[in-house]
């Protein structure tokens, strides 16, 4: 369990975190999303009282982290940026992070197996390959057999295999009964692995939801037509609350009415359809639509809207 | 690469310990032994040590024929014998810095301070480790450099000095002291600079810039500070003869032993209240 009651962060000028409340459960798997530099990261530093939060409360497991005896058993982490020493083998990492828990060596080798890290277990770890690395994260992660593990991109540099496994393991670790809280700017990754989204922008929270209720909210409804008589369609469904954009001669997506709607409307009309398409939006475009105004620095902003 | 595979559930782990400050220090332990530019660093340190004193021995055995009644009397065995002191102290203060600059570099301080979060067990367990590994050997090496310098001294009947002649083992093994504090002084800087160049930087300035420049200022004014300075603080404790404008071995050591408690209270703080 995760707890954040109004939490922010300025560096210096610049607002991170901004007024962030939210509460992770137990039992699912919580997908963390938001643009790249939305402040996912830094939210996670203030979980984890790396970073110290400029006003507001988060608490894991009822305390704050730093507060606890065995922070380890608490929370399992991996960060977006590598925090391993490059010239320490991976084996010795573990070993290093286990024993100021007093956590047996055996644990050591068996994570490093979990993570398929056994033959280069005794190499130095700033040898490794991004996926590499991301597996040795992954097992310090685990170290402890935390009750909340949290995860910052944790599928960055994996390969196929290691994705698939990663998205298995969250679920596996949710079944058992651990909070686990998943960041991602990948709407597609989250929507195969989370059951509940806290979706943030500009460091502020934006969407606090499940994926379901998430992709149904934030879709406007969109209806591709195909008729012989689209200019004529467009003059009959022409409203305040409609747009209709002509995608090429004969193709209309038109927003705010249903399918039903259109369908009365052509038939009253005598107007052939050849084509008449509910659209459902991707889990990608409803977020893309959530995130509109909240990505900071976007390429050639406005016209899009314009031309609808 | 190898062939890396993804195997099973994750496995329970039946045992819960919690943090505490010895478990800190043997994964501290683990830390410091476990890279290689810290053994290095180390056996580096040792062989200065005790390969300076060896080859100034040997020169000044071969060249002693050949000086004069003023530069025979220049001479100073324990200079001799301690003069790698003044090289290896590089090493031990650069890995100082290194011990914990190095965990900022390379982002395991995030590691570092997860695992134990109240941040203050891992300085104190560094610190701890750190300065028990410089004079552990430290020790030997000082004690090897003195004892082979005066074998090879003795073969021409020249320089010799007892052990237990008045300060003479104080001086020796004020040497290991002395490579310790100046170890446990630049790992304080370290933590308060959080950047190899940045701390190793502020070590050079504070024992090899501050003290010459010094000389620029009436004698007077530099003999009333330049005893007080750290770097000469922490001479006295392993010099053997002590001027009018040094401290004695006792309150050189203490002022010494001062600021450095200073730099670790500092870092301390700063550990505590920053963002890492």
């Amino acid at each position: 369990m995760i707890e954040a009651q109004s939490l922010s962060k300025n560096y210096g000028e610049k607002r991170a975190v901004d007024d962030l409340s939210f509460v992770v459960r137990p039992g699912v798997v919580t997908g963390f999303l938001g643009p790249n530099g939305s402040g996912k990261s830094t939210t996670m530093r203030l979980i984890l009282g790396l970073d110290a939060p400029t006003a507001g409360l988060v608490t894991v497991n009822g305390k704050a982290y730093r507060e606890h005896v065995a922070p380890l058993h608490e929370v399992g982490a991996l960060l977006e940026a590598r925090s391993v020493h490059t010239g320490r083998s991976a084996q010795n990492h573990l070993l290093a992070v286990a024993q100021t828990h007093g956590i047996p060596k055996r644990r050591v080798g068996e994570l490093i197996d979990l993570v398929g890290l056994h033959d280069v277990a005794k190499k130095r770890a700033g040898d490794f390959s991004l996926g590499m690395g991301q597996r040795l994260g992954i097992a310090t992660a685990l170290l402890g057999d935390p009750a909340t593990v949290m995860l910052d991109e944790p599928v960055n540099g994996l390969d196929p295999e290691g994705i698939h496994w990663i998205r298995n393991l969250l679920k596996q670790l949710a079944a058992e009964g651990r909070t686990v809280f998943v960041s991602s700017h990948l709407m597609s990754e989250m929507a195969l692995t989370a059951d509940h989204l806290i979706v943030i922008g500009r460091g502020r929270l934006i969407a606090d939801t499940s994926v379901e209720e998430f992709v149904n909210g934030a879709s406007k409804k969109i209806v591709r037509v195909r008729s012989p008589q689209a200019e004529k369609l467009r003059g009959l469904v022409a409203g305040s609350d409609v747009s209709v954009l002509a995608l090429e001669p004969g193709v209309l997506e038109i927003t705010g009415l249903t399918a039903e709607q259109i369908g009365d409307a052509a038939a009253t009309n005598g107007v052939t359809l050849h084509e008449l398409t509910p659209q459902q939006a991707s889990l990608e475009e409803a977020f893309m639509e959530l995130t509109r105004d909240d990505i900071e620095f976007r390429a050639g902003s406005g016209e899009l809207e314009d031309a609808a | 690469m190898t062939d890396v595979r993804l195997t099973g559930p994750m496995p329970r782990l039946p045992h819960t310990g919690r943090v505490t400050q010895l478990r800190v220090v043997v994964s501290e332990w683990t830390k410091l032994r476990s890279v290689r530019s810290t053994r290095w660093s180390l056996l580096i340190g040792a062989v200065l040590t005790i390969g300076f004193p060896l080859l100034f021995a040997a020169v000044t055995s071969s060249r002693w024929g050949h000086m004069s009644p003023s530069e025979r009397a220049n001479r100073n065995p324990l200079d001799i014998a301690l003069a790698g002191v003044n090289v290896s102290q590089l090493a031990i203060a650069v890995l100082g810095v290194l011990v914990i600059t190095a965990e900022y570099s390379t982002g395991m301080i995030r590691a570092s301070f997860t695992a134990v979060p109240k941040r203050l067990p891992v300085l104190w367990a560094k610190l701890g480790v750190f300065s028990v590994v410089a004079f552990v050997l430290s020790l030997p090496a000082v004690l090897i450099a003195f004892f082979a310098s005066q074998a090879i001294l003795s073969r021409h009947q020249i320089l010799q000095i007892s052990f237990f002649h008045a300060g003479v083992a104080r001086s020796v093994i004020g040497g290991a002291v002395y490579l310790m504090l100046v170890g446990a002084f630049a790992m304080a800087l370290g933590a308060s600079i959080r950047n190899t160049a940045g701390g190793i930087s502020a070590f050079a300035a504070i024992f090899f810039v501050i003290p010459p420049l010094l000389n620029v200022l009436p004698s007077s004014w530099n003999n009333a500070i330049n005893p007080y300075l750290p770097s000469e603080a922490a001479r006295s404790i392993f010099s053997l003869t002590h001027g009018p404008h040094s401290l004695a071995p006792g309150p050189g050591a203490a002022l010494f032993v001062g600021y450095t408690l200073l730099a670790i209270a500092i870092a301390a703080v700063l550990l505590v209240r920053r963002d890492t």
